[in-house]
């Protein structure tokens, strides 16, 4: 496969597995990142990675019960053939990854040691303490590094990827590369390759402050879907049930501490103002375990968050405030020790001793469920994907994948936790093969003409220079700038469209996307050097989030109904009649409009049916329960 | 239920505002310069919060316009490692450093720099790529056969699980590097490989030399850690490990690797295999 290459948009999880895995084919692959590698976001993941495991087993769990979770977790929403086989092939990512030297914790004997994590009555989240996602990104960081140093991987970190460059149109156009720039010297130009892998992450940012690493804009996702990739399930935002709010972003306290027996509560007595350490266990309301006797603290992330988010509303929040107890103080030191990493987190940010005080928490923006739209090939039975085929997270566009946080299409409505460090890694080895063959299969882009690569690069420096010199005819507001734009969109974004919507506060947030994107047409650059540039680039993010956060009020509005973590105050209950769809938005760019449509979901394999996860009444005022749920 | 704004409650502690001094460069080779900025302190500010109203308000104490101040960061929760810096004259993280500890009082002066040891990019941010490059010399990965299913990686009592998570921990941040006076600044990369390659390669190495399979790799690792740069260019002057904001026992390491290296020569000399 001489002279061919694939280039791969993003250094996480995702894009490090696609680019192990797509030269181990014998391709070599030009890798991107806005950051070197090593510090993606999926550094900061914490708590595990889900599969399926001998111990479980036993118990009388399997490949197919993390299935089944998964598709109950999101709600039915996602198409059911791609999660059967990533939960099937969940266990040789576990093996492969502990080949690497992931340093996995493990039981006195040596084996791996397993958790408790949301969605499941099982143990079957694998982990490295409490900083997971940094000991699997070092070990295909590692393995690509390798990669490297034998010339068959060269990076481009630095680089910020600017737009797809696609020939042909409708059901002939390819993806023939893209344009980037050197985030130092801020030259633009052209790549040619013979397949593009996205694999940029989530869009934490579109709501200001979240979980998410500042580089978590969707940015890159919103210059695909302008320039005519499709967009699915925008509308579905996981805001995580526990964080800690700060000035800059919102620090997760993982589930992990709920899976090691953490306690969720809060006083019994609105604006009880003791210590909480002198709150006797009856004057406390664990609010999670007497609701859901099963599942206890560990429900799903959409339903924990509502019900924090009503107690707080309600007034119950402590101090009267927006804010409930994680409480570990309970636990054994030798328990505490395996969450090291986020407790020192807290009292590094907060100043108090998690070990002896309950921690406060607040829900936070956290994840995209949706994401690029990409299709897939079931195998005939629909039990997992034809493996290899070049069609495997294909978008719309031949030779144009999308993979991870990316694109759409494990975690339906909700995506539990553990899953996701899962549905990367999955993404990258099992597609990636995809990639190689689609690349076997067509033809090289040599044939596309410069022309074409020439326009795109002039088409990104005449979007440059708009922002450099102002708008035509002038008439820019000195004291406005992309970071007070991107701050007022955050914080409406955050009100209006995240736990609890209704149509009326959709609306609201349109109308105000759409006086931002006026402020935004009339920007103009304090900074116009053209060297390291960040207020350049932030500035071009920031016209991009705007778009995908219009995209993403717009399916919102639309979806007449509840599912997972989206939560229409205005139609509380699920709709499988109307809306048991994926939507789909495609950007017009001739008319700047969006266009919505819906695809049915595949559920052949299991019949969606209702989701309460056995939810009983309780109260503040009710009686303590006598004991604690066995789960906790 | 009740429709709101999902904003959290925010710490009780009264506004004031600090001044922030920033040593600022337009690029490689071009005069430094400090710009004071001040700047009000939202409870709970961080330096990254105060870098962000910055860039918002970008102008200085003296009523000048100026441009945005450049910096590196990504997690901000100490876990990426891009956000290193040189505050109030220590190198550091940036995100995990509190304004409330740095600078307590009305009108207190923090003073931000770009750390010494890499060539400024621009203002803040510096050019770490040596760092990943010191990798490279210490084949700092485990030579697996490929991806393909395989079965499971080798068996590990928890006690060295322990050992190998704590190396693992480093998050490339470069703090070690700075405080190290061996470690000098050196721009041209053909130079790179024979200049000290420092304590975070060095206890990279020992990381991997640990691992079952790591270890096949374990005499090149040593033959690169022998040579010009190598582990015998520490002064021992322990600076290293005092910055480390993962507490990785970087002088252990440095003292194991030594060991490892001058048996590594005692063998090669008479002819032995490692
Ligand atoms: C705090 C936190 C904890 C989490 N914990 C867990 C957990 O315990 N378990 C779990 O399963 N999941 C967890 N998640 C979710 C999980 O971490 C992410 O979904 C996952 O890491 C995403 O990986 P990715 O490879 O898709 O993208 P990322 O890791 O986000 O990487 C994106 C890459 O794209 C690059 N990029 C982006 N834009 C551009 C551009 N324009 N040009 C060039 N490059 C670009 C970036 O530089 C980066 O290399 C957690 C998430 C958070 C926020
Ligand atoms: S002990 Fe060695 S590596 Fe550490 S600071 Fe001193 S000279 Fe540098
Ligand atoms: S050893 Fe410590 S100081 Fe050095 S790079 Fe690693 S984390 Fe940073
Ligand atoms: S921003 Fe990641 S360590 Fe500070």
């Amino acid at each position: 496969m001489a002279d061919k290459r694939v280039i791969v948009v993003g250094g996480g999880l995702a894009g490090l597995a696609a680019t192990v895995r797509i030269t181990e084919s014998g391709l070599p692959v030009d890798l991107f990142s806005v950051v070197p590698v090593k510090r993606s976001h999926s550094v900061c993941a914490q708590g595990g990675i889900n599969a399926c495991n001998e111990v479980a087993r036993q118990q009388g769990y399997s490949e197919y019960e993390h299935f089944d979770e998964t598709i109950y977790g999101g709600d039915f929403l996602a198409d059911q053939p791609p999660v059967f086989e990533m939960t099937h092939f969940a266990p040789k990512i576990i093996d492969l990854l502990d080949r690497m030297g992931v340093p996995f914790n493990r039981t006195p004997e040596g084996f791996r040691d397993l958790r408790l994590f949301g969605g499941s009555l099982y143990k079957r989240t694998h982990f490295a303490g409490a900083t997971t996602g940094q000991q699997l990104l070092y070990a295909l960081d590692e393995q690509v590094r390798r990669r490297e140093d034998e010339g068959r991987v060269t990076k481009y970190e630095h680089w910020e990827f600017l737009r797809p460059i696609i020939e042909g149109q409708g059901d002939q156009a390819r993806c023939v590369g893209i344009v980037a720039q050197d985030l130092r010297t801020m030259q633009i130009r052209a790549f040619r390759a013979e397949a593009v892998v996205m694999a940029t992450g989530g869009c934490g940012l579109v709501f200001g402050k979240s979980t998410n690493s500042i580089v978590c804009t969707g940015a890159a996702a919103a210059r695909c879907y302008r320039h005519g990739v499709w967009y699915a399930n925008g509308e579905f935002i996981q805001v995580h049930p526990t964080a800690i709010p700060g000035a800059d972003k919102c620090r997760l306290m993982s589930e992990s501490a709920r899976g090691e027996g953490g306690r969720v509560w809060v006083p019994r007595r609105q604006s009880d103002t003791r210590h909480p350490n002198d709150i006797p266990a009856g004057e406390r309301w664990y609010f999670l375990e007497e609701k859901y006797p099963k599942y206890g603290n560990l429900v799903p992330r959409d339903i924990a968050t509502r019900e924090i988010f009503k107690v707080c509303m309600d007034g119950m929040g402590v101090g009267g405030g927006n804010q409930v107890y994680l409480d570990l103080t309970h636990l054994p030191a030798s328990t505490l020790h395996k969450l090291d990493g986020i407790l020192e987190i807290y009292s590094k940010f907060v100043g108090d001793d998690p070990h002896k005080v309950p921690m406060k928490i607040f829900p936070a923006v956290h994840y995209s469920m949706g994401g690029l739209w990409t299709r897939h090939v079931p195998k005939a039975d629909h039990r997992g994907l034809e493996p290899g085929n070049p069609g495997q997270m294909m978008t719309n566009i031949g030779g144009l994948y999308a993979f991870g946080e990316v694109n759409f299409a494990y975690h339906g409505a909700n995506r539990l936790g553990a899953n996701a460090l899962l549905s990367c890694i999955f993404d990258g080895l099992f597609c990636g093969q995809s990639v190689a063959n689609f690349v076997r299969d067509n033809a090289p882009t040599g044939a596309t003409p410069q022309a074409l690569l020439d326009a795109a690069v002039a088409d990104e420096s005449a979007r440059q220079d708009r922002l450099i010199r102002g708008p035509e005819g002038g008439g820019s507001d000195p004291n406005d700038n992309a970071y007070l734009i991107a701050r007022e969109m955050g914080e409406e974004m955050t009100a209006a469209s995240t736990v609890v919507k209704t149509a009326a506060r959709l609306q609201q947030a349109l109308t105000k996307i759409a006086a931002l994107k006026a402020r935004y047409a009339r920007l103009r650059l304090d900074d116009t050097a053209m060297w390291t540039n960040q207020s350049l680039a932030f500035a071009r993010a920031t016209g991009d989030m705007l778009l995908l956060a219009e995209s993403i009020l717009l399916t919102g509005l639309a979806r007449k109904e509840s599912r997972g973590s989206h939560y229409r105050e205005d139609f509380p209950d699920r709709n499988d009649a109307d809306f048991l769809r994926t939507s789909v938005s495609k950007f017009d760019a001739a008319g700047g409009t969006h266009q919505l449509s819906y695809q049915e979901v595949d559920t052949a394999l299991v019949k969606p049916r209702v989701r309460n996860y056995g939810k009983v009444e309780s109260t503040a005022k009710s009686a303590a329960p006598a004991r604690q749920p066995a789960l906790t | 239920m009740n429709n709101g704004t999902p904003t959290a409650s925010k710490p009780r502690s009264a506004a004031r505002s600090i001044t922030v001094r920033i040593k600022r460069c337009d690029g490689p080779g071009k005069p430094a310069r400090f710009e004071s900025f001040k700047v009000p302190v939202e409870p709970g500010a961080n330096i990254i919060s105060v870098l962000q109203w910055i860039a918002a308000h970008p102008t200085t104490d003296g009523g000048q316009r100026t441009t945005p101040p450049v910096w590196d960061s990504g997690c901000l929760e100490e876990v990426c490692g891009a956000c290193t810096m040189v505050i109030n004259g220590k190198v550091r993280q940036s995100c995990s450093a509190l304004i409330d500890d740095l600078a307590p009082a009305e009108g207190d002066t923090i003073t931000l720099e770009p750390m010494t040891k890499f060539p400024v990019m621009r203002d803040l941010m510096v050019d770490r790529s040596r760092l990943f490059h010191n990798l490279r010399r210490v084949k700092a990965w485990v030579p697996i056969d490929g991806t393909y299913n395989q079965g499971s990686g080798p068996r590990e009592s928890p006690e060295k699980q322990e050992v190998r998570y704590t190396l693992s921990t480093c998050m490339s941040c470069g703090c070690c590097l700075e405080a190290c006076p061996q470690f000098t600044p050196e721009p041209d990369p053909a130079a790179w490989n024979t200049s000290f390659i420092g304590a975070h390669a060095i206890s990279q190495a020992r990381l991997f030399n640990l691992h079952d399979t790591g270890k096949e790799l374990a005499t090149q690792r040593l033959d690169a850690l022998s040579g010009p740069g190598g582990v015998s260019d520490c002064g021992n002057a322990q600076n290293c490990v005092k910055v480390c904001p993962k507490k990785i026992p970087l002088t252990e390491s440095i003292a194991a690797m030594g060991r490892a290296v001058t048996l590594h020569g005692v063998k090669r000399f008479f002819g032995v295999k490692d």
